[in-house]
């Protein structure tokens, strides 16, 4: 039932992301239409596998790399979904739902027996701490998208020769400010999941903090993105350079979320289990 | 003079922002001041009769009525090199000579906008109304340009009411706006600068302030000048050397100042970026020469337009009129043949003329002749006879002159009227003399 299930969620996607694509190309706003439904039946349907899962389990599923990386698409399209209904951002899709897709199909190759048996996981802070950390670097995932989609416009702008883009991807300032948008929410997200992780590991290990590389990295992440928005907000840090923080900011991200796992230790392993 | 060839050429050289890059046109640009100089200058020229002289932003061109079209375009040629101290090499490879029907042609394509940068933009057509009336109070331009002009003109007219490429003829000015919005997203609110109160520099900001832009400061030499143009957008005049402070508030700057050269340089504008709190700024620059040095660019957040760079961004609106300017150039292909027979027939007059100056002279002799040897003829009969003399003339050369001025086949008129001339033999005994010509 899960498989059939599953292979809904990654079709409706697939489709989606064709369909963004496709706009971004076309521009008839009812392609952007039918691709952005076919994203919101990909979302629901995973949602109402997650709920499934969490029924069946009675924690959340990030047991394993696969489940972990579930998570991480749905979280992702979630956020995306989010900012569609703010905000007017169409040809953002272009990007989040390819992205989805491809950490979707990942997932659905590896390997899936999920045994969660350690008590330490049946935590009611658990959870707080897993949504909200998730939801943030999703966040922050859109928020790189916005950064890079930025420095693509700017550079139509920069150099005076409109291309491919510039009719297509909507303008600096817009850009600019969703992505700071993005990051603001990003930023409380991971601020919640860090503070919650600490009471959790109170709660479980005893102390607040260990200095283990997980928390060591998410501090440092923590950190430029503290810096980014500070700056912005003290001096005016905006448009190019906030951007290229912004990358700069995601990649340290992407590296505390699964470098740490895969190349330093920690107490966090077994979500990128195999 | 020979009579079997045209005899008078219409010829134009010129340079436009097709065939010469932005550092070229600003180098050969003239002012309304200098035309003044410059037009009794050329017409100086020998074989040269008649010449006006169009120069926009985007175009510097001479159109001559000469009697030796390569010789004049060589003059031309050299008289710009000197009139600018530079080197004919250094711009000759972006001048272009057209003569004839394709001078006519190009004459009325530029009218009509459909030479324009922006194709269908509406400012050309004052333009070159401005040159002509320029033209003609120096007495530089004659029968055949001003008959040219009132063509164009009536064929601009044409153009623009009868093919849609009016209706979406984008202007720099829209292009800017466009540009602006790619920057800002919504110009409402946005504060604007205008440098210099120019025609097109207010045409532009119209378009801002249609779009929202709000708080608006007018920058000019002339102060008066900015005081009227400030009045008219509810803005605040400011002095020339107020700018810098001025750019802390804006976000938009218009820049079309006669000014040789940058009124604004990078380091001028790079302090300001930190204190403007990187907020971006974009600047277009309108003027020829430039205002804004292009260095500007490399600042952060700000963004200098100049007008060959609105070019890039207008080329794509291009394709969907170019149905309509082929409409367009089909009502100046047709414009361009009946211009060409009116100058054709005008050929034909100085013949005619010569054809009636002599029968009128022969006449003339006889009839004193014969009058002076009789005596016994009364006043009254006299003038009979007179009559009666001038009557004959007339009716004999009815229908020569007919034929002359519509021969049937125009090609082969010049055959028609090489004829006629020597059958009369009005090219020795005087009578076809220069003046008519006219």
């Amino acid at each position: 039932m899960n498989d059939v299930w599953l292979m809904l969620v990654v079709g409706f996607c697939l489709l989606s992301a064709v369909g963004y694509v496709a706009y971004l190309f076309v521009q008839k706003r009812r392609i952007h239409k039918i691709a952005s439904m076919l994203l919101w039946a990909g979302f629901i349907s995973q949602t109402i596998l997650l709920i499934s899962q969490c029924m069946d389990r009675g924690n959340l599923p990030v047991h394993n790399l696969r489940e972990t990386l579930f998570l991480c698409a749905w979280s992702v399209a979630g956020v995306f979904l989010f900012f569609q209904i703010k905000f007017r951002l169409m040809v953002l899709g272009a990007f989040v739902a390819p992205l989805t897709t491809g950490i979707l199909i990942a997932a659905s190759m590896l390997p899936g027996e999920s045994v969660a048996t350690d008590p330490t996981l049946k935590n009611i802070w658990l959870i707080p701490h897993v949504v909200s950390i998730f939801l943030g670097n999703a966040s922050f995932a859109v928020a790189f998208g916005l950064a890079v989609i930025y420095l693509i416009q700017e550079r139509q702008i920069k150099g005076k020769k409109p291309g491919f883009f510039y009719r297509r991807l909507p303008s600096l300032t817009r850009l600019d400010s969703m992505g700071y948008v993005s990051i603001a929410i990003g930023f409380s997200m991971l601020t919640i999941g860090m503070v919650t992780g600490a009471i959790y590991a109170q709660l479980v290990w005893g102390r607040y903090w260990s200095w283990d590389p997980k928390e060591v990295w998410s501090l440092i992440t923590w950190l430029i993105y503290a810096t980014l928005l500070h700056e912005r907000l003290a001096v005016g840090w905006q448009g190019r350079r906030a951007a290229i923080m912004a990358i700069i900011g995601f990649a340290a991200l992407l590296f505390t979320f699964f470098g740490v796992n895969f190349l330093l230790e920690g107490h966090h392993e077994s979500f990128t289990r195999l | 003079m020979s009579r079997d060839q045209r005899i008078m050429h219409i010829l134009l050289i010129g340079l436009n922002h097709k065939s010469a890059p932005v550092e070229i046109r600003e180098c050969l640009a003239f002012s309304p001041e200098d035309v003044g100089g410059v037009l009794p200058n050329v017409t100086g020229m020998p074989d040269i009769k008649e010449a006006m002289l169009i120069s926009t932003c985007n175009r510097v061109e001479f159109l001559v009525v000469t009697e030796n079209a390569s010789g004049s375009a060589q003059e031309i040629k050299s008289f710009l090199a000197d009139f600018r101290n530079t080197p004919l090499h250094e711009f000759e490879k972006s001048l272009y000579v057209r003569e004839d029907d394709d001078a006519v042609r190009h004459v009325f394509r530029v009218a009509s906008s459909l030479d324009s940068m922006v194709l269908g933009e509406p400012q050309i057509l004052g333009q070159i109304k401005t040159a002509h009336r320029l033209s003609t109070e120096l007495e530089t331009s004659g029968v055949i340009l001003n008959r040219l002009l009132h063509k164009a003109f009536s064929v601009a007219k044409r153009v623009r009411t009868e093919t849609g490429i009016a209706d979406h003829a984008v202007s720099i000015s829209y292009a800017a706006v466009e540009l602006a919005k790619k920057i800002f997203d919504d110009l409402e609110g946005k504060g604007a600068l205008l440098i210099g109160a120019g025609e097109m520099a207010v045409l532009a900001l119209e378009h801002l302030v249609k779009n929202g832009v709000k708080r608006i400061f007018v920058a000019n030499r002339t102060f008066e000048r900015a005081v009227e143009v400030a009045e008219r957008f509810k803005g605040t005049p400011i002095l020339f050397k107020e700018i810098g402070d001025g750019l802390l508030d804006v976000d938009i700057v218009i820049s079309s100042t006669g000014a040789s050269s940058y009124i604004l340089t990078y380091k001028d504008v790079k302090p300001l970026v930190r204190r403007r709190r990187n907020r971006p700024l974009f600047f277009i620059d309108i003027a020829v020469p430039r205002d804004i040095d292009p260095d500007i660019n490399r600042a952060n957040n700000v963004y200098v337009y100049d007008i060959d760079d609105l070019k890039g961004v207008i080329d794509k609106n291009i394709e969907k009129r170019e149905t309509e300017a082929t409409k367009g150039d089909r009502i100046v292909d047709e414009g361009v043949i009946q211009f060409g027979k009116w100058l054709e027939a005008q050929e034909v007059t100085p013949t005619i003329v010569a054809l009636r100056n002599k029968a009128e002279s022969i006449r003339k002799k006889e009839l004193a002749k014969t009058l002076s040897g009789t005596k016994s003829i009364s006043e009254k009969e006299r003038a009979d006879i007179d009559r009666l003399t001038i009557s004959i003339c007339n009716k004999i050369l009815h229908d020569p002159t007919i034929f002359l001025k519509r021969p049937g086949r125009w090609d082969k008129r010049d055959l028609y009227v090489n004829a006629t001339r020597k059958l009369f033999n009005l090219d020795e005994n005087g009578s076809a003399n220069e003046n008519g010509q006219d």
